[in-house]
Formats: structure tokens, C-alpha cells, sequence
């Protein structure tokens, strides 16, 4: 794994790391026994590497899930499904490549897959628009839900995104009434209907993708209606106060599982899963097929009043009459 | 005055109306006394009596003044048939979120009311309706859990008694930063009532004013069977503000008011306040046979 951005809470490890292939260069050169020293050093090195990836704050773990090696959304599919098919446009304005769907098989079994999409690198981000979906984008995973629908394939969306795209065009072609419509079309859908958060939830044109009868979030990944950084020029009229924010919004996975916002923690990978995509894949693709175990069980009309009453449970309020 | 003659091509009927409040800054300006407003698009002096006769309409310049949700319903619903609904839900504060609670108390005390939303049952024009109608003044319209539900609760009253739905929407109308991934939630919730009250064949007509923008225009603002806004409004998903940020070029004139919203075909037609009980009144009535 080299060449990996090192994130400034990592450096620590990555230094002791560094000291401990020095010393083993060493001791090969001089032909010296240190694996006492060196074995010491890989036991601190492991407790470090525990203590600090196991105690991260919520900015720290959004520092992880913009990561630029953080596997996208295409590399996951590839790690989870035998097989993808992609499909394109929304049949009424264009293809929106900020957002991908098709057919993917998860174990031998057809399923739908739609996820927002990031670029690799500058090239391919603005060929996908930073992974920020116009309405064409919305408007293409609802084509992709019905379709799943008539055919009776579950929907299986991974959601990194940090929100729908703020733009003239995408106001003139209704990015509001795109992610309604979104919102209400993956609500309804007869079929089983699964979410993962993956990294960055950001706020409605996440959510447009986030109807799910099983809502699943990556450890490390976020879940918002404001990105900490507005959240902090909103509060103390500057974005340096992001880190508090973050903590004051609860967006990290551990909060949102208490609140039951989601249903199920998918670990990651120690230090993330740009650490390892392989494990990061398989530990997803056991979660789903898991999950989706259980809703096949549930008959349409069944499935959908069962995830109506997963969302109306988020109405809780105090009533003083 | 042609303006003014042309907005009243009937007479409009007297209304009571409270007085125009400090709340909003932005859209009124109120001289001391209370008795004068100036326009904050022609800048005529008015005086609050003719303006509250005008339904808060500048009878110079046709301007819309941003309105309680008090007034409206007195502007809409026939006098007397006003049952609200829900009047006092709270919100638990979810997040526990600094300072949230405290703001809150305060704008209770200034809006005497419990959250940004009032809904009830009541007649138009001797028809019954579900009503819901968001208000600016408090914490600008925003979303969140209180809103959500009475919303809801709106809907699916509305569904089991097979009445329609009338929501003025209004104030800003993003999600409500303080109850986080909780306001969000709305967005689903408000959703999937709409499609519950659309699935038993009932009619959802939507009013837009200013300024309906973010979580409420992309959820059940945006889903209604007809869509009407009221000349001026600001409608859309992301602010001006961030949209110039990020385009990092200047917004085309009339972005995204209610005319501009309407000629790229996202709601059914605008509809002046003085016009708007009528229009309703009609709608109402054919679906109703
Ligand atoms: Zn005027």
C-alpha cells in the first residue's frame, strides 16, 4: 500500500512505521539481531494504531471518508457484485455521470444498483462533476428503481455524496422536484430497498437515495443535514469551527445507530477502508446479502408499509395539551 | 394605482388581520407608530391600514409582503370554521443541541406559537379542507420534527376523512440545522404522506410563497397535484448565495421567483393573494363533484 495520503492523525503510526523498516534495513546490513527492539516496536506500533484509530472524533473519521483514495462507489461494485451492467440516461435530458446504476449480480442473484460517483482523480472528477448529481442524475435512478420494480429486483444504492449539485441549470430543470420525486418513488417501491451510506450523506440529494427498508452505514462514514463546514459560517460565521459542529450534529455512525437512523454499522478496515477495499468489499457483500436475506421474506405490500413505518418512527415529538 | 386595478378585479372582501409585526426584516420596514410601512420594492409609504385591507399586497407596486400564517389562514379559510390541529407539539430538542432550546423559548414567546407550522381543518368557501401553513417567523420556516409531524398528521387526517390538501408553504423552508439528520427525516416522512393521500385519490394543491427553497421545495412542497405561487416568490432547491459561490458567476435576472420557476414548467400557474381564495374555491369545487 504505498503512496497512500497521510492524514495529519496518522502520523504517528506512519513514523513509527518508517523506524521500524529503518531498523530492519539495519540489522539486515549489519547483519545484527534487534528482533527483541523490533518486535517491541511493532507491538507499540499495533497499540497505537488502535488507540488512535479506535478513539477517532468525527471530524477525524470525515477526513477519512474524503480521503482521495477512499474506493468510489465503482470500485465497491466491483469488490461487492459478480457482475455489473451499466445503464445510462434518464430518457428525457441526458446522462448524468455524477451518478452510475445498472444491473449487478449480488451472489448469482440480479439486484439494481445506483450510486453517486466520485472521480479518481481531477480528470475524472470533472468529467463526474465532483460526484454532485444534476436532476438528471435523480431522474435516472428513478428510472432505474422502476425498472427494478417491474422486474422484482431489489434496489441496492451506496450513497457518497455531499449534495445534490448547486447550479442555474440544474434549478431550471427542477433539481427539487427531482429529488421529491426520488424521495417519494424509492418510498413506495414494492421491492426490497437497501441503502448504504458509504462516505459523505449529504443532506437531500443523499437522502433522495437513502429510502431504504435497511438503511447500513460504513464506520467511519457521515450522515448530514448540513455539511459541518456551513453548520460552523451558520453558528460562528466562519467554517474553522467545523470539528465542533460536526461533533453537535451527531452525524457520525455511532450516533445515528442510537438514534436508529440506521440499522446496522458495517466495520471498516483499521485506519479505513482505503486501507483495504478487498476486506472493505467482502465485509460489505456480507452485510447485504445478510440483509437482504431478510427482506425477501416480506411480501411487496409488506416490504413497503414496513419501510413507511421505519421513516414515521422519526416523528417523535412532545405534546403539552 | 393601475396596478392596484388590475389586482382587484373583484373587490376583496374585508378580512381581520393583526397588526404587521417587526418579524420580518428583510420584507417590511415599519415606521415608529405603526401606523406607516414603506415598500421595500417601490418604496412608497403606506399606510398599514390600506396595506391589511390589500391582504398585505403594496397596492402601488403589487409587492407581496411575507405574511403570518395567523393571516393567512384568516385570508383563506371562511371565518369561524377554523379547527386547528395539533397546536401543542413540541419538539424534544433530538441532538440536545447548544443554545437550541433557549432560541426556541424565545420565539415561542414572540410568535405565541409552538413551532413554524399551523394546520387545522376548515372551510373555503363552505369546503372542507386539511390547511397547513408554514411560517416565517418562526426560525424562518424551517423544518424539523414538529413540522414534519403536523404535516403528517395533516395528511393522513386529510386521507382518513377523504379531504384535500391545501399547504402554503413559505419562509424560508430549509431543513432545520439544530435537529440534524432529524429535520432530513421530514423530508421522507412528508413524502410518503403526500403519496398515502394521493393513493386514495385526493386532491393536494400546494401554494408557494416566499420564499419556499431546500428540504420543503425538494419534498411534499414540490408533490402537490397542482402546484400555484404567489407573484415574487423565491423557489428553489440550493440558495442564490451558494449557487453564485459555487458557479462563481452572477445569477441571470429573476432567478428563481416565482415567474422564472414557472416559465422552466415547475408549478401551474401564479396566482395574485387577492385571487388566491377564489382560485382555490374553484379548484376545489370541480374536484369536489
Ligand atoms: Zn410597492
Amino acid at each position: 500500500m504505498a503512496n497512500i495520503t497521510v492524514l495529519d492523525f496518522e502520523k504517528p503510526i506512519i513514523e513509527l512505521e518508517k523506524r521500524i523498516e529503518e531498523l530492519k534495513i539495519f540489522a539486515k546490513e549489519r547483519n545484527l539481531d534487534l528482533s527483541d527492539e523490533i518486535n517491541n516496536l511493532q507491538t507499540r506500533a499495533e497499540k497505537l494504531r488502535r488507540d488512535i484509530y479506535s478513539n477517532l472524533s468525527s471530524w477525524q473519521r470525515i477526513q477519512l471518508v474524503r480521503h482521495p483514495q477512499r474506493p468510489t462507489a465503482l470500485e465497491l461494485i466491483d469488490l461487492i457484485f459478480d457482475d455489473f451492467f451499466e445503464l445510462h440516461g434518464d430518457r428525457l435530458a441526458g446522462d448524468d455521470e455524477a451518478l452510475v446504476g445498472g444491473i449487478a449480480l449480488l451472489n448469482g442473484e440480479p439486484v439494481t444498483v445506483i450510486a453517486p460517483q466520485k472521480g479518481r482523480d481531477t480528470k475524472e472528477n470533472l468529467e463526474r462533476n465532483f460526484g454532485l448529481p444534476h436532476p438528471e442524475g435523480y431522474r435516472k435512478a428513478i428510472r432505474l428503481m422502476k425498472q427494478a420494480e417491474k422486474f422484482n429486483r431489489p434496489v441496492i444504492t451506496l450513497v457518497d455524496v455531499v449534495g445534490a449539485y448547486p447550479g442555474i441549470a440544474a434549478e431550471e430543470r427542477g433539481q427539487g422536484p427531482a429529488i421529491a420525486e426520488a424521495i417519494t418513488v424509492m418510498g413506495a417501491l414494492k421491492v426490497p430497498t437497501i441503502a448504504v451510506i458509504t462516505g459523505e450523506g449529504g443532506s437531500g440529494g443523499a437522502l433522495a437515495l437513502a429510502v431504504g427498508n435497511r438503511v447500513l452505514m460504513l464506520e467511519n462514514a457521515y450522515y448530514s443535514v448540513i455539511s459541518p463546514e456551513s453548520a460552523s459560517i451558520i453558528l460562528y460565521r466562519t467554517d474553522s469551527h467545523a470539528q465542533e459542529a460536526a461533533e453537535a450534529l451527531k452525524i457520525g455512525s455511532r450516533d445515528l445507530l442510537d438514534m436508529q437512523i440506521i440499522d446496522e454499522i458495517i466495520p471498516e478496515p483499521l485506519g479505513g477502508a482505503h486501507r483495504n477495499p478487498e476486506a472493505m468489499g467482502r465485509l460489505l457483500k456480507e452485510s447485504l446479502e445478510r440483509n437482504l436475506a431478510i427482506l425477501r421474506g416480506l411480501a411487496p405490500d409488506e416490504l413497503v408499509s414496513a419501510r413507511y413505518e421505519r421513516f414515521l418512527a422519526f416523528g417523535k415529538v412532545a405534546d403539552l395539551s | 394605482m393601475s396596478v392596484f386595478k388590475d389586482l382587484f378585479r373583484s373587490k376583496p372582501k374585508y378580512v381581520t388581520v393583526r397588526p404587521h409585526k417587526q418579524g420580518d426584516k428583510s420584507e417590511k420596514k415599519e415606521i415608529p407608530g405603526g401606523l406607516w410601512v414603506k415598500c421595500d420594492k417601490c418604496g412608497n409609504i403606506l399606510y398599514s391600514k390600506d396595506l391589511d385591507k390589500s391582504l398585505s399586497v403594496c397596492p402601488k407596486c403589487g409587492f407581496h409582503f411575507v405574511i403570518e400564517a395567523k393571516e393567512r389562514i384568516a385570508q383563506l379559510i371562511d371565518p369561524g370554521s377554523f379547527e386547528e390541529m395539533d397546536a401543542n407539539i413540541q419538539t424534544q430538542d433530538p441532538l440536545g443541541f447548544p443554545d437550541y432550546l433557549q432560541k426556541l423559548y424565545k420565539y415561542q414567546e414572540e410568535t405565541s406559537m409552538k413551532d413554524a407550522a399551523i394546520t387545522g381543518k376548515g372551510h373555503i368557501s363552505g369546503q372542507p379542507v386539511i390547511i397547513s401553513v408554514i411560517d416565517f417567523n418562526f426560525m424562518r420556516g424551517s423544518m424539523n420534527t414538529v413540522v414534519g409531524e403536523k404535516i403528517v398528521r395533516a395528511f393522513d387526517r386529510a386521507s382518513k376523512e377523504k379531504l384535500p390538501v391545501i399547504v402554503v408553504s413559505g419562509g424560508g423552508g430549509g431543513a432545520r440545522m439544530q435537529e440534524g439528520v432529524l429535520s432530513l427525516m421530514q423530508m421522507a416522512r412528508t413524502c410518503q404522506a403526500v403519496e398515502r393521500h394521493q393513493r386514495n385519490g385526493l386532491l393536494y394543491i400546494a401554494v408557494l410563497t416566499q420564499a419556499t427553497m431546500g428540504g420543503v421545495y425538494a419534498s411534499f412542497a414540490s408533490q402537490a397535484d397542482i402546484i400555484l405561487a404567489e407573484p415574487g416568490a423565491l423557489i428553489g432547491f440550493a440558495g442564490p448565495r451558494i449557487i453564485e459561490q459555487t458557479m462563481k458567476q452572477s445569477l441571470p435576472e429573476g432567478f428563481q421567483t416565482a415567474e422564472y420557476v414557472y416559465k422552466h414548467g415547475h408549478i401551474d400557474r401564479i396566482v395574485a393573494r387577492p385571487w388566491l381564495k377564489e382560485t382555490l374555491a374553484h379548484l376545489l369545487d370541480w374536484h369536489g363533484r
